[in-house]
């Protein structure tokens, strides 16, 4: 039966698996990165990490709507897994590197999303920030192998494909980032057009009426819990693999907290909010830091609670808004 | 003799000290338009929760076509064809109406699981739910998100997607619950219309709508059955009227 209504119109989220102009955008600016700032690639490298990682927590957070204060867990473990693959084992190849780390991180994911995902609201929050500080702690007791509070050394990895190696200028692992990024985002974007992201934006909006339609909520939530868990190893793997260096605050409470407030200052449920939130936090934080190292958190807080009081939705919300405001105006 | 659509045996329910519902003995016959009356607090929503599967019962059983399900979660329940309604519409308010009834019918198909292929790649999910949405009159209201619909609508939208799940049993609770009774013929044309092989428990407190569309009444008091029979048989029961602290509770014409 044809129907009198564009599938794609009538559910907009349809439409949203064809891709859209502006979505070249922020592709654009990251590849123009090494030729416009050559000298600022190891600062790019944390924005892309970072992104990768809000990336992550936006599928949960901004799709299914799980809140954590725990999320840091998941990128330590995927360090700690890809430096230690390196350190203690020799294997020093890359792309299987950030393979394992991704693998470790989803093994967590679904055994503690198994137990974590049966809770909401307060409770979940507070569980997740427990479960990282145990894994923290444990990673710290774990000495002889994690390095504990002094970090993990020996960290070598070779040159991806055997020819780019980790330089100064960090031009060849901007590059090997990008890619990596590019991959995890297409898999983001294909996950959360499905029938499956739309069934997490149901859970989202309404828990009682998905249990209602006969939805499996638990099984869902820990299966995108692994997918985002996956994906937050891979980007503690790449941290890893670009500092050849993993100390504890790969677990921390602080970077639990700074992807949060990344996710939301671009605007969650977006997929793109994090990559205007992790460039706006890394280099904010980056300039503060210069201007005043032991005050520079001050400017962060300011950044997110303006976000909060004026931009519920984040950067992006303001720039949908805008748009909308564009558009009415000119017909 | 044909299978009860849905039976329960000795449902009883405690929250703490309080029984709610009472060893309670219910049967719901195939095509059966049935009505659950009694005043506030006599368990009406109780039973619809421990018979959807939201709430477990402190013991007693629940069949359906024969089968227990007792044990059963309420997805299972949904898939196996026990699908309830919500006395305060509970819809994805920042989705369309359409969207709404498509998340449905993905579920029931099994489709909502698929990860790897765009929701594009099964265009009859949308061909059947702007089907469903035309039978209700809902189609203009298609690609409106619920938060900006009138209270009205989103009671039919309510009724959408229960719908759109092919229930062999519904349980409606309050179906008309919030909207003025003015418009709650919109309702019960859109009750009317329930195709004939469901089995319907409708829970509500507006005479009007029961009366009108019950074809068997149980009268639930403190969590137990005061009296069943078809509505003349309610209508003239004196207990009912006592249990209702005296006040008419029938609406005018009926019973007298």
């Amino acid at each position: 039966m044809a129907s009198a209504i564009d599938p794609a119109a009538a559910v907009p989220r349809l439409g949203r698996a064809r891709w859209h102009w502006a979505e070249a955008l922020p592709w654009l600016a990251l590849a123009a990165v090494p030729f416009v700032f050559p000298g600022y690639l190891a600062l790019g490298c944390q924005v892309i990490v970072m992104i990768l990682f809000a990336l992550s927590l936006d599928l949960i957070l901004g799709y299914a709507g799980i809140i954590t204060l725990g999320h840091a867990a998941l990128f330590g473990t995927g360090a700690y897994a890809a430096g230690m693959l390196s350190a203690h084992l020799g294997w020093n190849e890359p792309i299987t590197g950030l393979l394992v780390a991704g693998a470790a991180a989803a093994a967590v994911g679904f055994v503690s999303g198994w137990f974590l995902l049966r809770y909401h609201g307060l409770a979940l929050l507070m569980l997740t920030l427990a479960t990282a500080i145990l894994l923290q702690e444990l990673a710290n007791t774990l000495a002889p192998y994690t390095g504990g509070y002094d970090g993990l050394l020996g960290i070598a990895i070779d040159p991806i494909f055997g020819r780019f190696a980790n330089d100064l200028f960090r031009q060849n692992y901007y590059v090997y980032g990008l890619i990596v990024l590019l991959a995890a985002f297409l898999i983001a974007r294909r996950v959360v057009a499905s029938p499956f992201g739309q069934s997490l934006v149901g859970i989202r909006e309404n828990v009682k009426r998905m249990h209602a339609i006969g939805a499996p909520v638990h099984g869902r939530l820990v299966a995108i819990y692994t997918i985002a868990a996956a994906m937050a190893g891979v980007a503690g793997g790449l941290f890893a693999q670009i500092h050849a260096f993993v100390t504890l605050q790969v677990m921390g409470f602080q970077l639990s907290g700074a992807v949060l407030i990344v996710v939301i200052l671009g605007g969650a449920g977006r997929l793109y909010g994090a990559f205007i939130g992790a460039a706006i936090y890394v280099i904010l934080e980056d300039q503060l830091a210069k201007l005043s190292p032991e005050f520079w958190e001050f400017g962060v807080g300011l950044v997110l609670v303006a976000t909060v009081l004026f931009a519920r939705r984040g950067l992006l919300g303001i720039a949908e808004d805008l748009t909308a405001r564009l558009r009415r105006r000119t017909p | 003799m044909t299978a009860l659509a849905l039976e329960t045996r000795d449902l009883h329910n405690r929250f703490g000290g309080l029984e709610v519902v009472r060893n309670l003995n219910f049967n719901l016959a195939p095509g059966a338009r049935h009505a659950l009356i009694g005043p506030n607090g006599a368990g009406k929503t109780t039973f619809v929760n421990l018979v959807a599967g939201a709430l477990s019962p402190s013991h007693g059983a629940i069949l359906l076509h024969g089968r227990d399900i007792t044990g059963l979660v309420q997805a299972a329940r949904v898939k196996r064809g026990i699908v309830r309604t919500f006395q305060i519409s509970q819809l994805f308010r920042n989705l369309t109406v359409l969207e709404n009834v498509a998340l449905a019918i993905a579920e029931r198909d099994g489709i909502a699981r698929v990860l790897w292929r765009g929701l594009a790649a099964f265009p009859t999910i949308v061909d059947e739910a702007v089907a469903l949405l035309a039978g209700l009159d809902l189609a203009a209201d298609a690609t409106t998100a619920i938060r900006a619909l009138a209270y009205g609508r989103q009671r039919l939208v309510e009724i959408a997607i229960a719908l759109a799940l092919k229930p062999s049993v519904l349980l409606l609770d309050e179906p008309a619950a919030g909207i003025p009774s003015a418009e709650s013929h919109v309702i019960l044309a859109a009750l009317d219309r329930l195709p004939p092989a469901i089995a319907v428990l409708i829970i509500d407190h507006d005479m009007g709508v029961v009366f009108r569309f019950a074809r068997r009444i149980t009268v639930l008091v403190g969590g137990l059955t005061l009296a069943e029979g078809t509505p003349a048989e309610i209508a003239a029961d004196p207990r009912v009227r006592t249990a209702y602290l005296g006040e008419s509770i029938l609406p005018d014409g009926v019973g007298r």
